[in-house]
């Protein structure tokens, strides 16, 4: 179930488009969901097409359709790598080499610790910044190679430690 | 696409369907555009005045090429084993636009399958091209949307949401939709080749629409059922109903020889044997009860021939006791009906009408076509409105509801005659003085008054309610106050003709209910299980185990506790006959099959029955004999349909039960057919009925959701889950008929007890 705190915003959302067109707040109603479990469960995406009035597998459509949807729990922080053309070729094959032997983990995985989900993305708009990966969809990290991966690795996992980052299976988040 | 079809001009193409709205997905219909840059798809682009369009140019099929390598790039190479080789799109345009090698030497895609129930198959989703012509007809025509595509660019797949099922009562269209093997029946799943089935055409049994079919045979069995195109009746749609319901006549229960019984013993006569039985025993007791002591039901799915000969028998042996109507239970305005009641217009002004209002119908599962034809057009803007005794979810805007116990159905409708006439500025009917409409009264009236083509349609509830001439009176008043159509969506395949050919009681005789409720000295069922299939199957079973004589006539052995003879009789595709659909229309059929074992024609059968009980009027040499004879032409029914009542207004007396129960028929119990059709019967519409209440009914008599309830209805109980139903009214409990698990219970409708089992 989400938190009221959720429906207040999700209501917002809807309330930004006309009466008969409560669908079109699907997507945002699906991130709010998202940023309040950490990924999208069945009950989730249930829950959002019943608010939207919306056909359970429409919502589905939706939710895996796009990438930043997240239909199984992911670690606390999601580091996506884009590996397109422009930044595999500046850095990015070898950044998302890097992170991969750092972590221990392949693409679409997550660390034992449950701290990281290692995600190979797509173009980011960046490719002058290349090579570029987001933290949780929203935190862009530019030039992200070498020292600056590991000390971005080293970060964020003391932020997990303190529980910072995506909440985790029924645990509360920010 | 639409201007190259209009001119015969033919494009290549999967996702266009001209029933559904325009994907552009699938770019197989590319053709080149003088000064466009690139080949457009010819689905999505509009005509306009001067364009020169190339459908066959050198760019145009390069492209049509184009596309058709990558759709093959994922697509397995087993058409020999797959369902659809030889009724495959993508087979058909392959020949033609097809390379005849790949030049793509990767690992091909795997879908996994999926299951969506009994009835479509997905069992091999790698076909699937993505045209989305399943997921389009969820969305637009079943208006459920059950499938949907997951996923995106390589990755997309066609799924429900989380393993779920298809459960809309339109699902098998999808199977005629899919343009490759990816949906197929499951029923007829590697049964045989298309080439193989021979094609021949019928008519639907079921419902009133009289669906055109094509029923595929092999040999002496019937295959598969297809929809017939006939843009005027079913368009290119048939219901789940009506596709599976073949199913049934090749069960375990056909009976293929004649039964008598003999000391309590069932044995196996030849035909002459048990006529003869038949004959002398119905002689007998006309001779020494008099003719009336014979009642005659007959199923409402019977042919007309059948139905008219079967009336003519029991005038020649002096009842006037036969009838058809079966679940009828109010006949108090049979003098005053001006004709045969019907649609009121032709089946495809349904989805013309700008305001409509129906009275007591559970629209899906009892019409499940006209249903989408109201779809189509709540979604283009008609306002359809609903007074009935459960909040039914009809898949479809509905612009304003009035949900009222059973027994206020007459009183709430009476509200709307006195609104609209207040609103339309024109006196009420006298008699409804004292009455005030309700606000959703008061809606539903300003709806209707406020468009210009209205009607107002009596559902199979009202039909069947127990103030049924009440509601068609006050419905009618409706109608005129607002300057709208009358029609009742009639019960069954042939109800109307049953009605022409007089297959009901007539003066001195009794009605279905009255000849149960005064036991008979014989029975003759024709096609009628009336455990099942009357009104009141207790009162049908105590009067049946009384009788003297029972004559079943049935394509299935059943009533064997209290049939004194079996005569096997043809179902609707082993006889040639004729059905009447609600709009009037004469639709003949031939058999396809020949008969099963020992199975006659009815019509052979009651001919031969009226020679040997030396009746007037039945040498007859051939079907065609009697439908020239006995039936009505299509001319004089139009003279016969009337939804007229000369019923005065009245006002309803308006005594709800604390608790009232509302039987709906549901879908794959509603005739002797679809009983037995296997896969229909493990559907989630099939599932055993539950006694379905408002959540605070249960919270009074503390009894959880789900446990098992004792129903009391007169004389008789059920025991059955219970089921708490948000759609529900407080004080009625929704409970189906025709379940062996509810004949216990008395009448569709009345006051009931329910307590913890």
């Amino acid at each position: 179930m989400l938190s009221a705190d959720a429906r207040a915003r999700i209501d917002r959302e809807i309330a930004k488009y006309p009466a008969d067109q409560r669908q079109s707040a699907v997507m945002s109603a699906l991130a709010i969901a998202q940023r309040e479990q950490g990924w999208l469960s069945t009950a989730a995406i249930d829950e959002v097409a019943s608010i939207l009035g919306m056909p359970p597998v429409a919502v589905y459509e939706v939710a895996t359709f796009y990438a930043m949807y997240d239909l199984k729990p992911t670690g606390r922080f999601k580091l996506t790598v884009c590996t397109n053309l422009p930044c595999a070729l500046s850095g990015g094959a070898a950044a998302a080499e890097h992170l991969k032997a750092r972590l221990g983990v392949d693409f679409g995985e997550t660390t034992p610790d449950g701290r990281f989900t290692l995600r190979e993305g797509e173009c980011m708009g960046a490719c002058g910044d290349a090579p570029v990966l987001l933290v949780n969809n929203l935190r862009m990290e530019s030039w992200a190679g070498g020292e600056k991966l590991d000390r971005l690795v080293d970060e964020l996992a003391a932020a997990a430690d303190r529980g910072e980052g995506a909440p985790r299976g029924g645990e509360g988040g920010r | 696409m639409d201007a190259a079809v209009k001119l015969g001009i033919y494009v290549p193409h999967f996702c266009w369907h001209r029933k559904l709205s325009i994907a552009a997905n699938c770019r197989m219909c590319l053709v080149q555009v003088e000064k466009a840059p690139k080949p457009l798809p010819a689905c999505a682009t509009p005509v306009a005045d001067g364009m020169k369009v190339h459908t066959h140019s050198e760019l145009a099929v390069s492209a049509q090429k184009g596309v058709m390598e990558f759709l093959l790039i994922n697509h397995p190479l087993d058409c020999p084993i797959c369902d659809q080789g030889g009724e495959c799109q993508l087979q058909d345009l392959a020949v033609g636009y097809g390379a005849s090698g790949s030049r793509y030497g990767e690992p091909k895609r795997v879908v996994f399958h999926k299951n969506l129930g009994p009835l479509v198959s997905a069992e091999e989703m790698t076909r699937c091209i993505h045209c989305t012509r399943c997921v389009r007809f969820g969305q637009e025509i079943a208006g459920v949307m059950e499938l949907g595509m997951m996923g995106r660019g390589e990755h997309s797949e066609i799924v429900t949401f989380v393993g779920r099922t298809v459960d809309s009562e339109l699902s098998g269209n999808m199977i005629d939709l899919c343009p490759v093997g990816a949906l197929t029946s499951k029923p007829f799943r590697y049964a045989a080749r298309t080439w193989e089935l021979a094609r021949r055409k019928s008519v639907s049994p079921h419902d009133a629409l009289g669906s055109n079919l094509v029923v595929q045979v092999k040999g002496d069995r019937v295959m598969r059922v297809l929809p017939l195109d006939n843009e005027a009746v079913n368009e290119c749609w048939i219901s789940d109903k009506d596709r599976f319901s073949y199913e049934a006549l090749g069960s375990d229960e056909r009976l293929t020889a004649p039964r008598v019984k003999h000391n309590g013993e069932w044995r196996e006569v030849d035909w002459p044997t048990a006529l003869d039985v038949v004959a002398r025993g119905l002689k007998d007791i006309a001779a020494k009860h008099g003719g009336n002591a014979i009642g005659v039901l007959a199923s409402p799915h019977a042919t007309l021939e059948e139905l008219a000969l079967v009336a003519r028998l029991a005038r020649g042996l002096g009842s006037e006791s036969v009838d058809h109507r079966l679940r009828q239970s109010d006949f108090s305005d049979d003098g005053a009906l001006a004709g045969v009641p019907w649609l009121g217009m032709p089946i495809a002004e349904v989805g013309a009408q700008d305001r409509v209002l129906v009275v007591g119908s559970f629209l899906r599962k009892d019409h499940p076509l006209i249903a989408a034809r109201l779809r189509l057009a709540a979604k283009r803007g008609t306002q359809v409105s609903m007074l009935h005794a459960v909040d039914d979810d009809w898949l479809m805007p509905v612009a304003h509801k009035a949900i009222v116990a059973p027994s206020l159905v007459p009183a709430t409708l009476a509200g709307i005659v006195v609104a609209a006439a207040k609103g339309a500025g024109r006196p009420a009917p006298p008699a409804l003085a004292g009455v005030v409409p309700s606000p959703s009264a008061e809606a539903i009236a300003a709806s209707l008054l406020s468009g210009s083509k209205r009607a107002v349609f009596l559902g199979n509830a009202a039909v069947q309610h127990a103030d049924a001439a009440r509601i068609r009176a006050l419905a009618q008043a409706l109608a005129d106050i607002v300057g709208g159509t009358l029609g009742t969506l009639v019960e069954s395949a042939n109800a109307i003709g049953a009605a022409l050919v007089d297959a009901q009681s007539g003066a001195g005789g009794l009605d279905a209910q009255a000849m149960l409720a005064d036991p008979r000295k014989a029975y003759v069922l024709l096609h009628a299980e009336p455990e099942f299939d009357c009104a009141n199957p207790v009162a049908a079973r105590a009067a049946l185990g009384k009788a003297d004589l029972v004559v079943v006539m049935s394509p299935f052995a059943h009533g064997t506790s209290y049939a004194d003879v079996l005569l096997p009789v043809a179902p609707f595709t082993e006889t040639a006959g004729t059905f009447v659909n609600c709009e009037g229309r004469l639709q003949s059929f031939n058999g396809v099959v020949k008969p099963a074992g020992e199975t006659r024609p009815a019509w052979k059968v009651l001919r031969v029955l009226g020679t040997l009980l030396d009746l007037e009027g039945f040498a007859f040499e051939s079907v065609d004999d009697v439908r020239r004879a006995l039936t009505p032409d299509a001319g004089a029914i139009a003279h016969r349909l009337s939804n007229a009542t000369s019923m005065p207004v009245t006002a309803p007396a308006a005594h709800p039960a604390p608790l009232e129960r509302v039987a709906d028929v549901p879908i794959y119990f509603a005739d002797p057919l679809v009983r037995r059709a296997a896969s229909l019967q493990l559907t989630a519409d099939a599932k055993p009925p539950r006694a379905r209440v408002h959540r605070a009914l249960l919270e009074k008599l503390g009894i959880a959701d789900g446990a098992q309830v004792r129903i009391r209805q007169g004389r008789g109980e059920a025991v059955v889950a219970a089921m708490v139903d948000a759609a529900v009214p407080p004080g009625v409990v929704r409970l189906a008929a025709a379940h062996a698990s509810t004949c216990g219970l008395e009448g569709l409708s009345g006051p009931v007890t329910v307590e913890r089992a």
